[in-house]
């Protein structure tokens, strides 16, 4: 099946909820394109190759690996390690390989408790013995194994070297294709770079020029509370829109919808903890000027952490919760 | 770093340790440290001298620049705000940008605040480490130099204001002197005398006050107001607000024939120059020597204005002067100045907030600027103190500290009031004869000849009592005090209470800043300290300049102060203001934030932040724009811009977190 004279890449998922395999379906199709560019030589998703495959080909024989979704188990290091050396350029496909994303999110728990609230404590397990999964189980003879799981969620760059990354949750199929062409082409910027613009959303976004010089915030709201204005800054209105300090590329999909940006773009190349200048930006334009008033302000985020990194704990500076329990793996 | 370090085989860094004498030697090895210091990477030299802000220990960096083909340095020794110019100096002259330099407070920081000589020595060793860190990343800078506009702005005319003027003036700039009154002259043009030497008030002032309006290189523009700043050092751009005072100023002469020929053949309005203590007519002037020489129409009480039917008999006074006109409006003038001088002045305190003292309950107690009035040989009564009666007091009380000294007003000691008390203690005593009681909490006669004027006072019979008074009362309980006023005081010398009947109590009180003060802080984009007058850039080294470059402050609108601290300020702040302008030019630090324009996304998160003014948002390209020239260094919109696009020299990440991890390095290798 593999032509040699055409370029063979290769996808793979690793910590992701499938989304990002949906952004290679939604070229549509230019998805035809694609394939008569290149030689897919690994999908799980979508066409059946085996792990065995991938291993028996020469070490960067493979011109592109796309790899979505963080790093949380052994199976998913060695499948990052394997494809790291069967191919040339290792793309971290998507928001969770490159920030960490949603699953990330988990490295505000460890291990333990992660297991604990999923296999015993939520109300829909019955599980009375609170039996947990194990790395390695021996039952008539026979022994299972599982991945290990690990204590703390990375991004694929923490595991193996990464070549680019094209952001998003998912990416758009507009960004996947500028991609390939510039890998086809060989009209790559330098190595490591974000394949996306390195300026904010609010550059891309068309209610840019509506907000204010000024912004007052006294409080903040969530879409669902008010009727949302489409022709004005969300942030003006009060929704935490994190345009300001997330990745253009996107043209500003969700505030076209009329949806504040959450930031899967993460930040620019500039800045190394998004989350931290959110944080300093988005309180410099507190309505507040008391402890009380800006305690009052800040009431009217309930979430924190999930606000401003929720794509990119992993990646960012605090990068986990630290674990008094498990110190030894959360240092890793 | 291994990478700035393999770089051309460099950079070499040379560490110098201070031993300040024992300040740092004292708690800190320094031996240790310098040893220390010498195995760190990047590092070619590491010495430690007695004092290396002296000349032997800068011109030790210079040698060793040249012989060790250094190319860093780091010198570890008191606080940056002290030394780091100096050291920034030694730097250049050894032949490197000065900016390739980088110093550590590791007396600040380490052997001062700490007792246990291990630790403090740990500390300045992860100091070090931190700084020998960042020192690699140091980029080299320049300095950028602006023009400087040699005309100067002076705000207030009163005695500060006026002495700046002239100074400047006198040294051959141009001066544009501001003031809100129809004339200027300030409180000291209300004064009959002046502390310790008795001087006439009007004498040693309405010569500068006359000067000012001669002075070929000053534009005086009374009855006006500053509205509008904007600008930097150098180069600032004002807006001047001028009210009408329905006079055309070229024409009038100042011959006041217009003001008997009023149709109000009597004074019926308060005389504001005189605190209401006599009448004026609608047109006026606030007093005989005022500067200018220019009558004023008050359009609260001219009938022409009130009802458009006067007959108008001042302008047929003025005849073919033809200066008066009614319809003159409010004109703003703009301006280009280099420098700005703020001499603004201070309020009385109002003695009417003390319940107990009862001013304007009882007629007969006085705020002392009333008084002041009551005595001037020009004001109300001729030099006569008298009572609203026109009696002649027999007992007088003047009670110091009101509204000063004290947890509910003003904590502040007013720094006036004592003298200004014993003078007018003096001058009434002289005029009436009458005993004179003065309530004090503690005299503080601390300026030149101050002590022998309150000994001279003493002598003359003039009572002092140590006690601050509790209440002021007409309630008699004996017959000597009926139709008197009731001074209830502790007398804490003689331990005991007593009641003193007198006929006139004087209220003196401290000073306040000026009411608008904030406003005018923002308008000119200086601090004010906690009690509200402006701040200076140092208290010490630093007196007359302020946070903002290019203007300075003069008189008691910094603080309270007497004419000669007044003058002596004023002639300061013109100093500062003559030696910015003679320069020609003026440095600004390269510290500053710079915009990455390609990367700015215009989302205007930082337009508000600047406590400077420095970004305006360019609706034409739709991004921000810094002033350079405006920057102070600050790092508010860098620490906030939420792309990363706004960074400041000297302050970039990596240098920054080369530091931190150089501070925390130690830490880990400790645990």
């Amino acid at each position: 099946m593999s032509n040699p004279t055409k370029p063979q890449v290769a996808f793979y998922w690793c910590a992701s909820c499938g989304g990002c395999e949906e952004a290679v379906v939604d070229l549509a199709d230019g998805v035809l394109a694609v394939v008569d560019a290149v030689d897919i030589v690994f999908w799980p998703v979508a066409l059946d190759f085996k792990r065995s495959d991938v291993e028996a080909r020469p070490d960067g024989s493979i011109a592109v690996a796309f790899v979505n979704g963080a790093i949380r188990t052994s199976e998913q290091e060695e499948m990052a390690h394997m494809l790291r050396r069967k191919a040339q350029f290792l793309i971290a496909f998507g928001a969770c390989s490159h920030l960490g994303g949603i699953p990330g999110l988990a490295n505000l728990w460890d291990r333990e408790s992660v297991l604990r609230g999923s296999y015993s404590e939520a109300p829909s397990v019955v599980n009375p013995e609170g039996t947990l999964p194990q790395e390695s189980w021996q039952e008539d003879g026979r022994r299972v194994t599982l991945p290990a799981f690990r204590d703390t969620v990375r991004t694929l760059d923490q595991v193996v070297e990464v070549d680019y990354y094209i952001p998003g949750c998912p990416p758009t199929p507009k960004l996947l294709m500028d991609a390939v062409q510039a890998i086809l082409s060989g009209a790559l910027p330098p190595r490591g770079s974000v394949l996306a613009p390195d300026i904010a959303l609010c550059d891309q976004c068309h209610l840019k020029a509506t907000k204010p010089d000024r912004l007052l915030l006294a409080s903040f709201k969530r879409p669902h509370q008010v009727l949302i204005d489409p022709e004005t800054c969300l942030l003006s209105q009060g929704l935490l829109c994190l345009g300001p300090a997330t990745r253009a590329g996107c043209e500003a999909l969700c505030p076209h919808g009329n949806m504040p940006c959450t930031g899967c773009f993460g930040p620019t190349s500039r800045v190394h903890d998004v989350g931290a200048k959110l944080v300093s930006a988005v309180g410099s334009a507190f309505d507040a000027s008391s402890p009380d008033a800006i305690e009052a302000v800040l009431s009217t985020i309930p979430d924190p952490v999930g606000t401003f990194y929720r794509y990119s704990l992993p990646a960012s500076r605090l990068r986990r919760k630290v674990s008094q329990a498990a110190p030894a793996e959360a240092a890793q | 770093m291994r990478e700035a370090l393999s770089k051309n085989g460099g950079p070499r860094v040379g560490v110098y340790i201070c031993h300040c004498g024992k300040n740092i030697a004292g708690l800190v090895d320094v031996q240790r440290l310098t040893e220390y210091a010498a195995t760190l990477p990047g590092v070619a030299v590491a010495r430690d001298y007695k004092y290396m802000c002296s000349d032997p220990g800068q011109v030790l960096i210079q040698k060793d620049i040249a012989e060790h083909k250094l190319d860093r340095i780091v010198v570890a020794a008191c606080s940056p705000l002290l030394h780091e110019r100096t050291f920034r100096s030694a730097t250049e002259a050894g032949g490197l940008n000065p900016f390739y330099f980088q110093m550590v407070s590791i007396r600040e920081h380490a052997s001062w605040v700490h007792t246990d000589k291990e630790e403090a020595t740990r500390k300045a060793q992860d100091l070090v480490r931190a700084a020998v860190q960042r020192v690699i990343y140091h980029e080299s800078l320049e300095r950028r130099r602006v023009p400087i506009n040699p005309a100067v702005l002076v705000v207030g005319g009163g005695i500060a204001g006026i002495h700046a003027a002239l100074t400047i003036a006198n040294g051959g700039k141009h001066v544009y002197l501001v003031e809100r009154e129809p004339t200027i002259g300030g409180h000291m043009a209300k004064f009959d005398k002046t502390f310790p030497t008795l001087d006439c008030a009007a004498c040693i002032l309405t010569p500068k006050m006359t000067a000012v309006r001669a002075h070929p290189n000053i534009t005086l523009w009374t009855y006006s107001e500053v509205s509008q700043v904007e600008g930097y050092v150098g180069n600032y751009k004002v807006k001047v607000k001028r009210r009408p005072r329905y006079i055309n100023e070229e024409l009038c002469l100042g011959c006041l024939e217009c003001i008997p020929a009023c149709i109000y053949k009597e004074a019926k309005h308060p005389d504001e120059f005189n605190l209401g203590l006599s009448k004026r007519r609608p047109i006026y002037i606030p007093f005989p020597q005022a500067v200018p020489q220019v009558v004023v129409i008050d359009p609260e009480t001219c009938i022409e204005f009130k009802s458009g039917k006067c007959k108008k008999t001042c302008v047929e006074a003025c005849g073919e002067r033809n200066a008066i006109d009614f319809r003159q409006t409010e004109r703003t003038e703009e301006i280009e100045v280099g420098a700005i001088v703020l001499a603004t002045g201070f309020k009385t305190f109002d003695a009417g907030r003390v319940p107990y003292y009862g001013y304007g309950v009882y007629p007969n107690v006085y705020s002392a600027l009333e008084i002041e009035r009551l005595v001037n040989a020009s004001g109300p009564t001729g030099g006569e103190v008298v009572l609203r009666d026109g009696r002649k007091p027999e007992r007088v009380g003047i009670i110091h500290c009101v509204g000063s000294r004290d947890e509910n007003y003003n904590v502040y000691c007013s720094r006036v009031c004592c003298m200004y008390s014993i003078k007018l203690a003096h001058l009434i005593k002289e005029r009436t004869e009458a005993e004179v009681y003065n309530f004090y909490i503690d005299i503080r006669t601390p300026g030149k000849g101050f002590e022998e004027f309150y000994t001279k006072t003493l002598a003359e019979g003039v009572h002092f009592v140590r006690g601050k008074v509790g209440q002021v009362s007409d309630w008699a309980t004996a017959p000597e005090e009926q139709g008197k006023l009731v001074i209830q005081v502790e007398d804490t010398l003689a331990g005991m209470i007593r009641r003193i009947p007198v006929d006139m109590v004087v209220l003196s009180p401290g000073l306040d800043p000026q009411p608008d003060a904030q406003e005018v802080r923002r308008l000119f984009n200086i601090s004010c300290s906690n009690e509200g007058w402006f701040l200076e850039r140092h208290p010490k080294l630093a007196p007359v300049n302020t946070f903002t470059d290019g203007i300075f402050l003069a008189g008691a609108c910094q603080g309270p102060k007497d004419i000669p601290d007044s003058v002596a300020q004023a002639g300061a702040a013109a100093a500062e203001s003559l030696a910015l302008i003679d320069a020609g030019y003026f440095e600004l630090e390269p510290t500053t934030a710079y915009l990455l324009a390609e990367e700015c996304s215009g989302c205007k998160t930082c337009i508000p932040l600047c406590p400077y003014n420095a970004i305006a948002f360019d609706a034409e390209i739709a991004k921000a724009a810094i002033n350079e020239a405006l920057c102070k260094g600050c790092g508010v919109c860098v620490a906030a811009c939420p792309s990363g696009s706004i960074q400041q020299h000297l302050f970039d990440d990596r240098q920054i977190y080369a530091e931190i991890l150089g501070v925390l390095a130690g830490a880990t290798a400790a645990s």
